[in-house]
Parts: C-alpha cells; structure tokens; sequence
C-alpha cells in the first residue's frame, strides 16, 4: 500500500499539529516508553506576574494535569467570586447557581488554555465568570426580544438597582472606597456594564449620553481603579 | 487595523467590562494582536474588573460543590494549545515549525480566553515551547524509529489522505491526516482502535497533521475515525469515515 494514491496527491507526512489533537502526547505515557514528563501549560506571554494569587497558579498547573484534589482547593478559592459576579449579573440567585456550577466545570475544562504569564487564576476566573453571565443574560434578552415578550429592557430600574447594591453590597472596603473616587458618569459606566451586563451602547441609551462620552468614561474610571486599587501586571 | 487605530485604541476598557458587541469583540481581539499598549492596558484593566466581581463575592450553597465535583468525573478537559517547533534532528520527517505558528496558536487561545495576549519575548518562548515540543517528538519519534514500524496508508469517506505507523514493540501508533476538511461546528474528529469489533476511544484529531494515538494498539485490528459532537462520544454514533488495518 506504498504506492501514490490514485489521484497522484502524495500520502502525507508526518507533522505536529499545534491543536488539541498535538496535545495528547502530552499526557503521561507508558512507563518504558521513554515517557516525556508532562509539559506544564504553554505561555504565550512573559512580561507579568500573577502575585496576589496566593499560590493559586501552582495549584492551576495540578488542575491541569487532571488533579480533582486540587481542583477542589481551586473550587474553594474561586467559588464565591464566580458565584458573586454571576448571580450579580443574572440577578437571580437559582439561575445565578446554575451558571456558577457552569462556570466552575469550565475552569476544570479550560485549565490548561490558562497561562500565568498573561494574569493570575482570579482574573482568569473572573472573565471566564462574567462572559458566561453576560452570555447568559444576553441570550435570554435576545428570545425576549424574539417573542416580543418584554417591550423594552427596564435600564433605570437597572441602574437604580446597580447603584444601591454597589453602594450596600461591596464586600471590599477598598472597591468601595475607589468606586467612590470616580465620578458619578464614570461609576454608573462601569458598573452598568460590569454588574448589569450591559454594552457599552445600552449604557449610552440608559444614561441618555452619547457613545463617545460613555467610552471616555468607562476607561477613565477604570484608570482610575485601576490606580486606586494598585492593580500591576 | 493600525489604520483606524485610533479608534481601537479606546476599546480596551469596554472589552475588559464585557461591553462590546460580538463583531466588536471579534475585531479588538485581532488589533489586541497588533499592539502592545492596549494588550497591556487590557490586561490591567481585566485585573481591575476582576476586583470589582471578588468585591461581590458570596458563600456557595453546600450543595454547590459536591455537584461541581461529581460533574467534573465526565468532563474532558481540553488540551493546551500547544505549538510545536520541530527539533532539527527530527527536520527530515517532521516539517519544521516556528515562531509564527507559536504566535498563532496563542492567538487562538486568546481568542477561546479572551485573555491578552503578549508578544515580547518571543525568542524566548520559542525556546521553552521547543524542548517541550521536543519531548512530545521524543513520544512521537520512538514510534517513527522502532525498528517494527509498520505504515498503512488510508483515504477517508471525505477524501483526506492518510497515515498510520504502527509499533507492535511500543504497543502505540501515530495517525496523520492531510486535505481533512474542518469538522462542521461543535463536531470532532475521534479516533478509534477497534478491538475485535469494540471501538474504544483513542483520541482526537483537529485538522492535517500527525497525532499520537492514545492507548495501545495490542489486540487492535484496526483504526478507526468518526465525526462525534464536541467532546467525544465514548462509542461511535456516526458511521467511520475511515477504518484502517492496523496488521497489513
Ligand atoms: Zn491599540
């Protein structure tokens, strides 16, 4: 069976695939083998660090290698963040769970797509958390919108919503205290878009200012934050 | 995209909030490419809004965690995108592979992430990901080189060429495919080894290229490939596209 195939394409040569399918010789293999030790989880980046992680980039690496034993230790540090951010942007605490426990199945399937050198466990955690909320929320907007069922996405009642918990239910002193230093169009920017889920054009439409305004605002607050809390990479 | 850059210069707090459009999303992460600065600012400010989800923080439910835990017991997990850069002694059999290749898998894993994605030290980084690439070709080559390496040739239903070398000594295999088409969306390749008429999984393929077949191949008759919804299927529910004679 050496010869060409029958349309005269060359049989194809061995090469490595840099997808998923590559990959699995990266898994232990049978002792004898000459079995390569697992490679840790590639990097596509080298400028950060991940401090403040609290050894969570460690325990990742385990998690990746299939280690439930650690991926239980990464449930109890991540768990209640993940909940936090998606029962605020579902706003409802049963569907809030739901998405939760997708999100914590996620961080076991993705863990090895999670690279330190690009930011630490929690902010990984944290924007697989909220994209899955604003997926969630997004998508029961748009069969809303489908069936006609609502007439028009409630923005006040949101914002008013947002505003009070932001300023009732921060757990974090120094959130508080830095959401505070912003002023009052950048603080309803971001956290109508990062609490309620909304873009930045539903933001313009809900605080009736033009878009370019709402974009300004939202990275000047951030900047802000981002100074105020001390944020590095 | 360097042409409209200003403009896109501006998104990184918007794509750091989860505030843009799909088609917006799609386009800040191909200029996330392109240009250090916003790669920096949003990986800042994805730091910050991660401070405002820790600041809303709440106690799961008890029940939470034992449903996450029993769930995961029937989760794979994804591999990590890997790229590969050939090792020279292996140059001949295995076409070489460098840093542009590397870049483009960590696109793709941004992209997935929706993480930034740095390019400095890019010189570096090819370095680390070639002796791990190394290692994986040690896998691979040990197949190659054993001295009862035996080669099948195939052709699928879907009309990709393909290959597989066997070592009955090893007790592995390695499969390779050229002109696959892309698996239709939320579908995969799967690999099988049919055991005496029982196909057990034994692996996955994306797209051309060569693959280490997962499990030994004592006792397998032959190999198999199918399309299955993402994730794998742990028997076959679509017909082979491909079944293969391990013992010609
Ligand atoms: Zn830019």
């Amino acid at each position: 069976m050496d010869d060409s195939p029958p349309d005269g394409r060359a049989w194809p040569r061995l090469r490595l695939l840099t997808s998923g399918a590559a990959a699995q010789v990266n898994r232990p293999l049978p002792s004898g083998a000459g079995a390569p030790a697992p490679a840790p989880a590639p990097a596509c980046a080298s400028a950060s660090s991940s401090a403040g992680d609290g050894g969570l980039a460690e325990v990742m690496e385990k998690v990746a290698h299939g280690d439930k034993q650690a991926f239980s230790v990464l449930y109890d540090a991540l768990a209640p963040l993940v909940l936090g951010i998606v029962v605020r942007v579902v706003r409802d605490r049963a569907q809030g769970e739901e998405v939760a426990q997708e999100v914590m199945i996620e961080l076991w399937r993705q863990a090895a797509r999670y690279r330190p050198e690009a930011g630490s466990v929690t902010t990984w955690a944290g924007t697989i958390a909220h994209r899955r909320a604003v997926d969630r929320v997004r998508s029961a907007q748009a069969s809303a919108d489908r069936e006609q069922a609502q007439a028009s996405r409630e923005h006040h009642t949101a914002f008013d919503e947002v505003a009070e918990q932001v300023e009732t239910r921060l757990e974090s002193e120094q959130v508080r205290r830095c959401l505070s230093g912003l002023t009052e169009l950048q603080r309803q920017a971001v956290t109508l878009a990062y609490y309620r889920g909304l873009t930045y054009r539903e933001v313009a439409e809900t605080l009736r200012t033009p878009l370019p305004t709402i974009k300004t605002r939202m990275r000047d607050g951030l900047i802000r934050l981002r100074d105020c809390m001390g944020v590095t990479t | 995209m360097k042409h409209h850059a200003s403009d896109a210069h501006t998104l990184a707090a918007a794509y750091a909030l989860g505030a843009l459009e799909p088609d917006e999303r799609r386009e800040f992460t191909a200029h996330l490419r392109e240009c250090q600065a916003c790669r920096q600012e949003a990986a800042e400010f994805e730091a910050t809004a991660a401070r405002l989800a820790a600041a809303v923080s709440q106690a799961p439910p008890p029940a939470l965690k034992p449903a996450v835990m029993s769930a995961i017991d029937g989760v794979r997990q994804l591999p990590p995108r890997v790229a590969t850069t050939a090792p020279s002694r292996l140059s001949g059999v295995l076409r070489r592979r460098a840093v542009p290749l590397a870049l483009a898998a960590c696109v793709a894993a941004a992209a997935l992430g929706g993480v930034a994605v740095w390019q400095t030290q890019q010189n570096r980084e090819a370095e680390q990901r070639a002796g791990r690439a190394e290692q994986r070709l040690d896998a691979i080559s040990s197949i190659l080189a054993a001295p009862d390496a035996r080669t099948v040739h195939g052709r699928t239903s879907n009309g990709a060429l393909t290959t597989v070398v066997s070592s009955p000594a090893r007790d592995r295999a390695v499969f390779t495919a050229a002109g696959l088409p892309a698996p239709a969306g939320g579908t995969t390749y799967q690999l099988w080894l049919d055991h005496d008429g029982t196909m057990r999984p034994a692996g996955f393929v994306d797209g051309d290229g060569t693959v280490l077949i997962e499990g030994g191949t004592a006792g397998a008759e032959a190999v198999g490939l199918t399309v299955e919804p993402d994730g794998g299927s742990p028997r076959p529910t679509t017909a082979p596209l491909l079944l293969m004679p391990l013992t010609a």
